[in-house]
This record gives C-alpha cells, sequence and structure tokens, in this order.
C-alpha cells in the first residue's frame, strides 16, 4: 500500500505526465470547441432558407441547361446526340436534385454522431496513454530512480507490477473523468447545436460499450508502452518501436503485401484495421481485385474482423510487452 | 564483535556478444565488524561496485554466499533491507523532482516518517536548497541528496560508494565528520573510496580488492604493518661519500637505493644495525628515520597500480592474486 501511495504521488507530481494530461484537454477542448461553433440547430427558420436556397440553385442550373440547349439548337457542328438529349423532357436539372437539407448548416446529430467522437477520443488519450506509460519507467530506468527504488524495496516483479498498476489506475481514473466530461460537452452540443433526438436506453448502452472499449484501448497502449520502456529501460525504446511499427509496419505492409505479394486481403495485417474493428464492433475488408476482370456487377469477396479478434491480438501483445518486461526485470542485472 | 557483512567466495561472470566472457568477482572474501568504518579499497574496475551491487540485490552473483546482519542475501534482503541504507556509484535521481519531494516518494515507499525527511536534510547541509530542482544541484550536492536517502531509514549498515566523489574540501570534512558521529551512535559504515588519505584516517578497517579478489584485510594498522617495507632514510655528516656508504651497505646485505642527498636502505630488522655498520668503517650518520608505509603505498604495491615512468596503465591492468 506505501508502495502504492508513492508511485500514485510520482505518477501525477511528473512533469510530463501533467503536460500531456493538459495537451490532451486541451485539444480535446479544441475540438469540443470547433464542433460547438461549426453546428447550428435547424428550426423552420433554417429550414426555410435551406428550401429557399435549393430553389435557387435549381433555377439557376435550368437556366444554364436552357441557355446551353438553345446553342445548342442553333449550331450545325453538334452532335446529334446532343440536340436529342436537350429535346428529352427528362433531361436537365430536376428539382429532386437540388433537396433543401443538402442546403442546412451543418447540425450535430447526437445518436448519429458520437460514436466517431468516442472512437477521436480513445485515439487520443490511447496516443497519451502510450507516450506517459513509456515515460513513466522509462525515465526512471534512465534517471537511476529505478535502482535507488530497488534499494528500498528490492522486490522487483512487485516494484514493476506495483508501477505498472499505478499507471492503468491513473489512467483508468482520468479516462473516466475526461470521458464523463467528453460526453457532457457532446450532449450539450447535441442539445443546443444539434439534436438529441432518438436516444434509448439501448443506445446509451451501446455507446457505454463503446466507451468501455475506448478506455481498454487507451489502457492497452498504456501498458505496451510500458512493456516496452522496461524492457528496453528507456522511454525512446517504447517510442522507436511505435514509430517503426506506425510508419514502417503500415507502409511496408502495403507495399510488400498488398503490391508486392499481392496477398488477397493483405488489410488483415495492418494494425489500424484492428483498431477499427476494435472500435466499431466489426470492420470488413473487400477484396476488390477479384473483380478486376469481371464483366458487369461484381460483389467483391469479404472477410469480417471482429472486435474480439482485435481482442485476441492486443492481448497477445500486452502478454508479449508486459511479460517480457517482468521476465527482464527477473532476470537481468540492474546497473 | 559481530560481522554486519560477510561475503565468502563471491563470483561473478560478465557475458556478453561485443566483449565476452569477462570474470568481475572471483571468490571474493569480505568481512565487515560491527561499530566500525569499513574501508572498501581497489582500483577502477577491480569488483568493488560490482560486490556492492550483488550485496544489495541489483546484481545476481554466480556464487558464493553473503549475508547481512546475520541474515542470508539474496533470499532475505527484503527483510534486512529496512535497516540498511545505501548509495552504489554516482548518485542519481530524477532531475525535475526536488530534493525533498525526491526524499518524500522514498519515504513513502519505505513507510518512513515524513518528518525523517527535514531532519536528514538538514543532516546532510541541504536545508536551503530542499525545494530545488535536482536538475540544478552539483554533483556534491546530489552526493549529499544521494547520503540524505541512505540515511533516511535510520539504518543500522551504511554502504557508501564513493560519498565524497565532487565534494569540496569542506564537504568532504563534514563527511567525515558524519560518519564518525554516525559510527558514534553504533552505526557500521561501508566506505568504498579513491581518497586513500581519508581512508586511513576515518577507517578503522578495510578490505582491498583486485581483480576480483581479495588481497588485503584487517584493520587499518595492521594492513599498514604487514606490508610496511621497513625501510630507513639515512642522511650522512656533511662530506661523506654517499655511494662508498651505499656499497658498505649492500656488501654486507643490505638493499639501498641512493638519493640525491640521502640513502633509502630496506631489508634492515633494525635501523641501528645501518648505524653500527657504517660507524665501523669511519662513516657517521647525521639522520636515521624508519619510513613508515602509508595506505596508498600499500594499496598500489598490493593492486600493482604504482605509475611507472613511460609506462601507461590501463584500467584493467592490476594484480592478480593467486587462486
Amino acid at each position: 500500500m506505501r508502495l502504492i501511495k508513492a508511485e500514485w504521488r510520482r505518477l501525477f507530481k511528473r512533469r510530463f505526465t501533467r503536460y500531456m494530461l493538459l495537451i490532451a484537454v486541451l485539444v480535446l477542448g479544441a475540438i469540443g470547441t470547433g464542433m460547438w461553433f461549426s453546428n447550428q440547430k435547424t428550426g423552420p427558420a433554417q429550414l426555410a432558407a435551406a428550401e429557399q436556397r435549393a430553389q435557387q440553385e435549381y433555377q439557376q442550373a435550368l437556366a444554364g441547361f436552357r441557355q446551353h440547349c438553345a446553342e445548342v439548337q442553333q449550331r450545325s457542328d453538334v452532335d446529334p446526340g446532343e440536340k436529342r438529349f436537350c429535346e428529352d423532357p427528362q433531361a436537365g436539372p430536376q428539382p429532386e436534385h437540388f433537396q433543401a437539407e443538402w442546403y442546412l448548416p451543418p447540425t450535430f446529430d447526437f445518436k448519429r454522431e458520437f460514436p466517431a467522437m468516442i472512437t477521436l477520443f480513445a485515439g487520443i488519450l490511447a496516443l497519451v496513454g502510450f507516450v506517459v506509460g513509456a515515460s513513466f519507467v522509462g525515465a526512471e530506468w534512465h534517471s537511476g530512480g529505478m535502482m535507488n527504488l530497488l534499494l528500498w524495496r528490492p522486490q522487483r516483479l512487485r516494484v514493476l507490477l506495483t508501477k505498472l498498476g499505478t499507471l492503468l489506475a491513473g489512467l483508468l481514473a482520468v479516462g473516466l473523468v475526461l470521458g464523463a466530461a467528453w460526453t457532457a460537452a457532446f450532449w450539450a452540443i447535441g442539445t443546443y447545436r444539434g439534436t438529441t433526438e432518438g436516444m434509448t436506453q439501448g443506445t446509451w448502452e451501446s455507446f457505454a460499450l463503446t466507451g468501455a472499449r475506448a478506455l481498454g484501448l487507451v489502457l492497452i497502449a498504456a501498458a505496451v508502452g510500458f512493456g516496452i520502456a522496461s524492457l528496453g529501460r528507456h522511454t525512446a525504446m517504447a517510442l522507436g518501436t511505435a514509430v517503426g511499427v506506425g510508419v514502417v509496419g503500415i507502409v511496408g505492409v502495403a507495399i510488400v503485401l498488398g503490391e508486392m505479394l499481392r496477398l488477397p486481403f493483405w488489410e488483415r495485417y495492418l494494425w489500424p484495421t484492428y483498431l477499427i474493428a476494435w472500435m466499431d464492433k466489426k470492420y470488413v475488408i473487400e477484396e476488390w481485385r477479384a473483380c478486376e476482370f469481371v464483366m458487369g456487377e461484381c460483389r467483391p469477396a469479404t472477410l469480417e474482423i471482429t472486435w474480439q479478434h482485435s481482442g485476441l491480438l492486443f492481448a497477445a501483445v500486452v502478454v508479449l510487452a508486459v511479460g517480457g518486461a517482468m521476465w527482464s526485470m527477473r532476470s537481468r542485472d540492474i546497473t | 564483535m559481530a560481522a554486519v557483512i560477510e561475503i565468502q567466495g563471491l563470483r561473478k561472470t560478465y557475458r556478453s556478444l561485443r566483449r565476452g566472457r569477462r570474470q568481475a568477482l572471483d571468490g571474493f572474501d569480505m568481512v565487515v565488524e560491527e561499530g566500525q568504518i569499513h574501508g572498501f579499497l581497489g582500483p577502477n574496475g577491480s569488483g568493488k561496485t560490482t560486490t556492492l551491487r550483488t550485496l544489495l540485490g541489483l546484481i545476481k552473483a554466480n556464487g558464493g554466499r553473503m549475508r547481512i546482519l546475520g541474515r542470508p542475501v539474496p533470499d532475505d534482503l527484503p527483510a534486512v533491507i529496512p535497516q540498511v541504507g545505501a548509495i552504489v556509484e554516482s548518485p542519481q535521481f530524477f532531475p525535475h523532482f526536488s530534493g525533498r519531494v525526491t526524499l518524500s516518494l522514498l519515504a513513502d515507499a519505505g513507510g518512513v516518517p515524513k518528518t525523517r525527511v527535514d531532519e536528514v536534510l538538514e543532516q546532510v547541509g541541504l536545508r536551503d536548497r530542499a525545494k530545488d530542482r535536482v536538475k540544478t544541484y552539483s554533483l556534491g550536492m546530489k552526493q549529499r541528496l544521494a547520503v540524505a536517502s541512505a540515511l533516511l531509514k535510520q539504518p543500522r549498515v551504511l554502504i557508501l560508494d564513493e560519498p565524497a566523489n565532487g565534494l569540496d574540501p569542506a564537504g568532504i570534512r563534514e563527511m567525515r565528520d558524519l560518519m564518525r558521529s554516525l559510527v558514534d551512535v553504533g552505526i557500521t559504515v561501508v566506505l568504498s573510496s579513491h581518497i586513500l588519505g581519508e581512508v586511513q584516517q576515518l577507517c578503522d578497517s578495510v578490505t582491498i580488492i583486485s581483480r576480483g579478489r581479495r588481497v588485503a584485510a584487517g584493520p587499518v594498522s595492521e594492513v599498514l604493518a604487514k606490508h610496511s617495507s621497513g625501510s630507513v632514510r639515512v642522511r650522512l655528516e656533511p662530506g661523506a661519500d654517499l655511494q662508498t656508504a651505499a656499497d658498505l651497505l649492500t656488501s654486507s646485505g643490505a638493499a639501498v637505493s641512493v638519493e640525491p642527498d640521502h640513502l633509502m636502505v630496506s631489508g634492515v630488522e633494525r635501523p641501528a644495525w645501518v648505524t653500527r655498520t657504517l660507524a665501523e668503517k669511519g662513516i657517521y650518520v647525521n639522520e636515521l628515520t624508519p619510513v613508515t608505509a602509508d595506505l596508498e603505498d600499500v594499496f598500489l604495491q598490493l593492486t600493482g597500480t604504482a605509475p611507472v615512468p613511460g609506462h601507461h596503465r590501463q584500467v584493467d591492468q592490476s594484480a592478480e592474486v593467486p587462486a
């Protein structure tokens, strides 16, 4: 308990943790503010204005078409087909091509759009979780703090796991608070700059489950960052691995598996596929190459990646990173 | 007197792909008695820090036995560590925390009352800089902070690796006084240092290590006596020929070196023999001074690290004692 208290203080005393959380709050705040000002509530006045604008656009397009056809009829050097097209009463702009709703100002539909906001929230906090997790243990190794601590508590695995547990608990607490604030903010945006209609018990439950997966993603990212940094005994180890996997992993896989080897469903080897599947519950990969030489309609073969697949992959990565860190902590000398 | 630290046959081999196999400790033995300041000496790379790290559970030994306060370590280290304060090698702390925060976090982890933090800051002279970040500290101040962290838990055994490193002369004296005061209240201090004059002045006993093995151990006075060469400095009456006197003593069985204004004679049991031998040939001695070895001489002799003109000694070149 004493060690947990000390690690909890250490986590939130660190400037890096504070700055990263501040940056996360500022970015989330900027997104929320942007959404507030880029949306507005639509009522009869906005609908009337949109209908008027749709009508104006239609009339302008119709006038342009008629002028064009008049010129076509007077000229002798044009394609007869074009003349026939101008004589067709069904040709040219139609009123249904200019629907009023397309001219409505953007409005925030909480039920439809909030899931994407949860994913955005998860992405930002997962990034913060990864670097905070990596730095929390990496800086300890690099600065000699870990050795000092082990001179007080010579129980290597207990020290490492307490640090990890404290980190995850801290991020969970921060994630819950920020998640509640994020939901409240977008509920307010929906209420005052859009709509919150259509929300049911089931919708809330679905949002809660998506939110739970979002927090899970944050904790997974933090644990992986922590594990890799501890394994390499330096924050840079985790950041370098992240850059390597992030850039080389995506570009390299796309070039080698997708373009050179032309493997079917090669997207399944990209890690972002699993992130999307985790947050959206599933991700369907379509194999369009099968349609390359097909005439007429072609339905591509599909492969469905579910959030359970993602969960298994994430669990394996966490076990590898944290398990490796534990093995290293137990067996390597502290120098 | 009970032994607070016992090390027997300690072995440690480092293996790496680049440097291959390197034997850092090769059956090393050490005993530290209670209530003493024990000097732990050795050239760079001789195995001092490896020994201390191994004793404190930071490095795993390949063989040997160790006990602290009668308990086998590393097995019983968690039980015994609350009574052991230690700094190993250069002091390293998280640079963005203040001295007080650094110590209070350690106090939290070790269940030490917070009041101890201010006590030890006062004790090591960091009271007025306690709120400053560690990155603004000089090496000497970091060293003081390291000593403060070791004192925080009111240890029975204090292990200090180069505690005077980076300290100014006043700081070295303060550190010396601090260690004496700690011993006065019953704390045993193990002091690894290269400042041999300081060690000779301060320590009750020493262990000297070279290439992973103990080359000397015991009370400082005994180690000095055992390894003194028994030489005497001889000055003759003005006008006497040094070379004639040297030849006379050499032919009588002594080892003599001729210096510009005196002779250094060794290999004699009693200094009076020199006087008598020379007087028999009409040469009279003006000054006869037994030369006592200091710890530096003994250290250089035992570790084989005395500088040789024109020769650049490498860090791993030191004396190896036979198994």
